[in-house]
């Protein structure tokens, strides 16, 4: 990996009243990564966020910005731009005067500033809405303009806190891309803040999953999907059936488990699972059928179809499985007749790869 | 469908009863017959100004060449001046520092701040005066010359005119969005920077309609100026007081005509800047 450029030790961050927002978190955010911090409301997020860029003190820990602990350093003199959840635009000040206000405060010289002015608002393709008042201009607007203001500073690491949240559906699939265009372009290191999950598996390079404080798994996008670490990671980074399961017996990468329902299983995994433990498998990863399934090497069982929801591109299908765990399958809508190809009330059959089966021990 | 609803009968058609539309008369009637009579009769040519008997500016013109009137005109535009900078000042001062800190005791502050607006004028005419006597400065005011001899009748008028402000600010600055100072210093910006160049814009609205009502408040008083002005200093309120004694006179009624427009445009001018921005859509 390259040069790290964030660097948090230890932090941790206390309220008065003895909340602890976030919990003694450390990680390293390398140049030019795309790192998001994703997780339920209320998970910290925010507060870390807001301390990397100092408008907010650690209570212990340190953060050091591109080799300098900052912990003397105030939210003015960091090497770090915000992109606020309100875009906080300056509602008394154009647009230009809004992108050029954080030169003109740090004395850049004025042809110098004219000039960034101009190259930051051609980045986001507002050149031609420079003398508007704030006011005038719709939220998606709104939010370039803040990212200008951001970006002229030329920061080290910008900070961006939930900027999708206050646009509607199809701005926001607009400004997802446009975001990851413009990190390409600027190569500036972004780290975003979000609670959605979609906005954190498109975008992001890097992924910090974070619960009540502590951040609970690092990874790329894929391997937050497909390898979860805990039962929180699985559960809150898109949809999964956790199923309970009784370990038999565990040797040399084979495990063998009993589940209610389902019979004994035999999952390959390295992780040394002992006792209850919980197995995951994704909707998509499960196949639906009408008769027994004939391949060999597979997780198959019998059960119910209980409720299909149909949403156009997919139907998601709940299968009860007899004196077993109700399962979600999502099935591909592949043709325009006959949708799922399955009805509620239907016996059917269900198979997957043993592969494709986490095994979780947190 | 049923019959259709007689006019003034819908739920909201108010304007169209009978009764409403008397009380509405009513009401115009003696809240503004009055000033509409004042503001006539100041275009009167009678001398004693009860009968109606033909239109002129004379009156105006004597008013304006009266020299004592005059020079209590200047003296109460004088007081009313200095005392809106100061409490524009103070008030602004005061808002911001309810607005922005938690301090022991700030809710008995904050009511205390305000007491001045709710007190009745004659007591704090009196406390003022007894202050004035006591502490010597009523004798030290007289021996001033112009302007500073109005210097009790100032501290007199910022003391009650500065909640005002302080109030009218303090409700401005509660629709203020803190991540516009967070942003300002995320930009670089000191505190200074972002107190002149953020803040301050946003109080401005405020802090004009507050400079406003300070002025329109200090220009009419009569209860506190009169207690606390000394035997040589009148302001107009006074001196139209002491004229009227005598005798009401068309001049009195031009004079205060013109006093009635200044006060007027300044309230005017107060609930435009007041009134919430209005967001254009283009």
């Amino acid at each position: 990996m390259s040069e790290t450029i964030v660097s948090i030790r230890n932090v941790t961050k206390s309220f008065p009243g003895g909340v602890k927002a976030v919990d003694n978190v450390s990680f390293d955010i390398a140049q030019n990564e795309f790192f998001a911090l994703l997780g339920p409301s209320g998970c910290g997020k925010t507060t870390l966020l807001r301390m990397i860029s100092g408008l907010e003190t650690p209570t212990a820990g340190q953060i050091v910005i591109g080799g300098e602990d900052m912990a003397l350093t105030p939210p003015n003199k960091r090497p770090t731009n915000m992109v606020f959840q309100s875009y906080a635009v300056f509602p008394h000040m154009t647009v230009a005067d809004n992108v050029a206000y954080g030169l003109k405060v740090t004395g850049v010289p004025r042809d110098e500033t004219k000039r960034r002015v101009a190259e930051a608002l051609e980045m986001v393709k507002l050149t031609a809405l420079a003398d508007r008042k704030p006011d005038q201009m719709s939220g998606g607007q709104r939010q370039r303009v803040a990212l200008a203001r951001a970006l002229v500073k030329r920061p080290k690491v910008l900070l961006l806190d939930e900027p999708l949240s206050a646009l509607d559906a199809k701005l926001r699939d607009e400004m997802r891309l446009e975001l990851t265009r413009l990190q390409e372009n600027v190569g500036i290191t972004f780290i975003i803040v979000t609670h959605d999950q979609d906005e954190a598996l498109s975008m992001a390079s890097r992924i910090a999953v974070m619960d009540r404080g502590a951040v609970r798994q690092i990874a790329t996008p894929s391997e937050l999907y497909e390898h979860p670490s805990s039962r929180f990671v699985a559960d809150f980074i898109g949809k999964v059936n956790l199923i309970e399961a009784q370990v038999i017996s565990n040797t040399a990468g084979a495990l063998v488990c009993e589940v209610k329902g389902l019979g004994r299983l035999e999952l390959p995994t390295a992780s040394p699972a002992a006792g209850t433990i919980a197995i995951a498998v994704r909707p998509e990863k499960l196949k639906i059928g009408t008769s027994e399934p004939l391949a060999a090497n597979v997780i198959k069982t019998r059960g119910k179809v209980r409720d299909v929801a149909y949403y156009g591109d997919t139907s998601h299908v709940v299968v009860a499985v007899d004196n077993g765990p109700d399962l979600s399958v999502n099935v591909q809508n592949e043709s325009r007749l006959g949708g799922a190809g399955v009805e509620r009330g239907q016996e059917v059959w269900l198979h997957w790869s043993p592969n494709d089966t986490l095994v979780l021990t947190e | 469908m049923a019959g259709q609803l007689k006019l003034g009968q819908g739920p909201l058609d108010y304007g169209n009863r009978l009764w409403l539309k008397l009380l509405f008369a009513a009401i115009i009637f003696v809240l503004y017959v009055p000033i509409i009579t004042l503001i006539a009769f100041s275009f009167n040519t009678d001398r004693r100004g009860i009968v109606w008997r033909g239109f002129t500016f004379d009156n105006y013109v004597k008013a304006w060449n009266n020299a004592s009137l005059q020079e209590a005109l200047i003296n109460s535009l004088m007081i009313a001046f200095i005392a809106t900078i100061i409490a524009t000042i103070l008030g602004a001062l005061t808002a911001l520092l309810l607005w922005r800190f938690r301090f022991p005791g700030k809710g008995a502050y904050e009511g205390f701040m305000a007491l001045p607006i709710v007190i009745p004028e004659i007591c704090m005419g009196v406390s003022l005066l007894l202050f004035f006597i006591n502490t010597g400065m009523m004798d030290l005011s007289v021996k001033l010359i112009w302007p500073f001899n109005l210097l009790n009748i100032i501290i007199a008028h910022v003391a009650f005119c500065f909640p005002f402000v302080a109030v009218v600010v303090r409700s401005r600055l509660v629709g203020f969005n803190r991540q516009l100072e967070e942003a300002s210093k995320d930009l670089g910006a000191s505190e200074w920077q972002t107190f002149w160049s953020i803040i301050v814009p946003f109080m401005m609205p405020g802090l004009i309609a507050g400079a406003l009502l300070a002025f329109t408040l200090s220009l009419d008083d009569f209860v506190i100026t009169f207690f606390t002005s000394g035997p040589e200093t009148v302001t107009f309120p006074v001196k139209v007081y002491s004229l009227v004694r005598r005798g009401v006179s068309p001049e009195i009624n031009a004079a205060s005509t013109v006093l009635i427009v200044v006060t007027v445009i300044a309230t005017i001018l107060a609930m435009k800047l007041q009134a919430p921005a209005k967001t254009e859509k283009s």
